[in-house]
């Protein structure tokens, strides 16, 4: 993939969105309000790390034994009366989801929120292909107008504030501007309202699927994920493997931990659950269901130290605490995935070669690994990739050859002082390293070493 | 009651003023301080870069210095603590003599404030304390070490003192060791708003239980002209001995 060429550029992404007043003005107040909520959600669970632990057992044995529930889901969802493909890679799923809407003569698309499909670039390649694909999620709505991509697997538009939101509308639908959310919603409903019933198929992506019964789980807000995946005639569903739960008995413990982590919501206001195509007797549902079942380098890192990160169930609670993401945003990392979740998947997706620099996104303060549902080791998983970057030779020369010294100096008291002693004495020019806003933070070394005071 | 004394890199160079408050603390409440000679660095700026053999060398010299007898090993920095006490044993596991004397360090480290109320229960004693204290609570320490009372049960027992809490205390304060070098627009960003939270909360000192924190604060503040005091809670604790 042409995207996977050069290294992604953090630092200067990052240090362009800290100059940018408004969007860090939302992403404060929106990371806020969902970290305050989150915290109050949570306070009517009496035994919330039991509850954690519960969802990191499970995940973690569906990972252990995936092939088997995937060959079971697919038997189930088959006869339950989906048809299920397997994609190796996006260029595979892509060119899946294509066919499937040519051979129907489809022109144009309803899609609800999904990640993976942003992870493979479904969309630009649908429109390539001359079908019109509407994002329906407001969030999502809002970015595709602008050409933007989402900044938040929950929230895509967090970076924008609703007076952009506004002005966007206004420019593109042609509608007096408003600033009020609720206006707003109304504006974009009316539009969406009528694509739901005019369009030839339904993409969407989902939060869990059941191997036992082959039924897939959507966690949504909005009611637009129901309008896809019922109105129009052929629903197509777009899953990466590791999303699979045992059976519809594991799903309470997601219930509660999913809408809490993510919106601070006690549940969301639906919870749909759809277990193959409709049936000659049912009145709504997709004639035609077809599940697309993705693994783009999953299988890989499940063979792999960092597998943990498949247990992710996509909240976003790690970013809303992280520093680094409530700065900077999420267009910062580069990629589809931000923040903490975001820089481990996408180090592991993309691989060294582009997402080197996506390491250091860390101050590693462990906020992340304190709010995750499923107990991932974030902090840890940072750490490995750490340490693969310099196995691999990512890491820059200059800090090899500094890391040796270090390492010597370390284990030669003598020089080690001898080092502190230099800088002291040529503070004036060391202070200047790395220009003012590093070594010059740093305040000028004691003249008289605690070592020596302690002789 | 003797200890062996860590006094870090950071306290060494920049800040021997937190070591010696350390030492005259510990000698208070009757402890015969060791400090075993030849201290470099717990080696945490090349672990935490991803570089494994060369921290590994920093802790194998930590464990020839540390290893003799069983005397608790005190240093006043949670974060330093922490990579004694979590990352050594797995940094060191493949060599089965080094492992067992990683292992048996990391049961002796304490960070400061947890040896004083958890083992001396210094905490029980008045210290005299002056004006509005605030608090900064460090991640490592927070989180990898799990200390979160102590410090402020020891602020508490500063009589004469306000505690007055500053908004979003355990939020990162942006130094990171290695992170301030490698992303220093955001570590800037972050401790101007660590900065912002400490004037908010009114207080004329803030203190801490890590240097590099402290340090990284000191920066924030001085750029946003501000004459809020910046200590290390070991220097608070000793002045008012």
């Amino acid at each position: 993939m042409s995207d996977h060429q050069t290294s992604l550029d953090f630092r200067a992404n990052a240090a362009r969105a800290i100059k940018n007043a408004s969007l860090r003005g939302a992403l404060r107040n929106a990371t806020d309000t969902f970290g305050d909520r989150r915290g109050s959600a949570f306070e009517v669970i009496p035994d919330l790390d039991e509850l954690r632990e519960r969802a990191s057992t499970i995940r973690l044995e569906v990972l252990d034994n995936l092939p088997a529930y995937l060959d079971q889901f697919t038997a189930a969802a088959t006869r339950a009366g989906a048809k299920v493909h397997r994609a190796a890679d996006g260029a595979e799923a892509r060119g899946m989801i294509a066919a499937l809407l040519k051979e129907r003569g489809a022109k144009m698309v309803a899609k609800g929120k999904s990640m993976v499909s942003e992870e493979i670039h479904l969309n630009a390649h649908l429109e390539e292909a001359g079908i019109e694909v509407v994002e329906t999620d407001l969030g999502e709505y809002i970015i595709q107008l602008e050409h933007e991509t989402p900044s938040h697997i929950i929230v895509p538009a967090i970076h924008k504030t609703r007076q952009q939101v506004g002005r966007l509308f206004a420019d593109r639908l042609g509608v007096p501007y408003s600033e009020d959310p609720l206006e707003l919603t109304k504006i974009a409903r009316q539009v969406l309202r009528d694509k739901f019933f005019a369009a030839d198929a339904g993409i969407s992506g989902a939060n869990f699927a059941f191997a036992e019964s082959g039924s897939l789980v959507l966690f949504t807000n909005e009611g637009n994920g129901r309008m896809v995946t019922t109105i129009p005639p052929l629903h197509i569903v777009i899953l990466s493997v590791e999303k699979l739960l045992p059976s519809l008995r594991e799903l309470p413990t997601f219930i509660r931990l999913l809408p809490r982590s993510a919106t601070g919501q006690a549940i969301t206001s639906y919870v749909s659950i759809i277990t193959g195509a409709r049936k000659a007797e049912e009145l709504t549902g997709a004639k035609e269901l077809h599940i697309v079942l993705l693994d783009n380098g999953r299988s890989e890192i499940l063979a792999g130290a960092c597998r943990e990160m498949l247990k992710c169930i996509r909240c976003g609670a790690c970013m809303n605490v992280c520093p680094v993401y409530r700065t900077v945003g999420g267009h910062a990392y580069g990629w589809t995935y931000p923040g903490p979740m975001g820089l481990v998947l996408t180090n592991l997706l993309t691989g060294m070669k582009k997402s080197h620099p996506l390491v250091d996104a860390s101050t590693l303060c462990g906020a992340c690994v304190e709010v995750c549902p499923v107990k991932i080791p974030l902090v840890e998983l940072i750490l490995k990739l750490r340490q693969r970057r310099v196995e691999e030779g990512y890491s820059s020369s200059g800090t090899n050859l500094g890391m040796k010294m270090f390492a010597r100096a370390a284990t030669v008291p003598g020089l080690f002082n001898w080092g502190e002693r230099m800088a002291r004495i040529f503070w004036p020019v060391v202070s200047r390293l790395g220009g003012k806003d590093v070594a010059g933070r740093l305040p000028r070394p004691a003249d008289r070493p605690f070592h020596e005071r302690m002789k | 009651m003797r200890v062996q004394l860590f006094g870090t890199c950071l306290v060494d160079a920049f800040f021997p003023e937190v070591g010696e408050a350390t030492v005259k603390l510990l000698r208070h409440f009757g402890v015969e301080v060791a400090y075993p000679p030849g201290q470099t660095c717990c080696g945490q700026p090349a672990f935490n870069a991803g570089y494994r053999a060369e921290s590994a060398s920093a802790a194998r010299h930590f464990l020839s210095l540390f290893s003799q007898g069983d005397d608790p090993i005190v240093t006043p920095s949670g974060s330093c603590a922490a990579m004694v006490k979590h990352h050594y044993p797995e940094l060191l596991r493949d060599d089965p003599q080094l492992s067992k004397q990683a292992e048996a360090v990391a049961g002796r480290v304490y960070e400061l404030s947890q040896f004083l109320v958890g083992v001396l229960r210094a905490h029980e004693q008045d210290f005299t304390g002056r004006g509005k204290i605030t608090y900064h609570s460090s991640c490592h320490l927070t989180r990898s070490l799990g200390v979160r009372d102590e410090p402020l049960t020891l602020i508490a027992a500063l009589r004469g003192a306000e505690f007055v809490p500053m908004p979003d205390a355990t939020r990162c304060c942006g130094f990171g060791g290695m992170f301030m070098a490698k992303l220093p627009e955001i570590s800037c960003a972050l401790s101007d708003e660590k900065a912002a939270s400490i004037l908010a909360s009114g207080a004329d000192t803030v203190t801490g239980c890590d240097s590099g924190c402290l340090m990284n604060i000191a920066d924030g503040l001085k750029k946003r002209g501000s004459s809020v005091r910046v200590a290390h809670l070991a220097q608070l604790l000793a002045e008012g001995l």
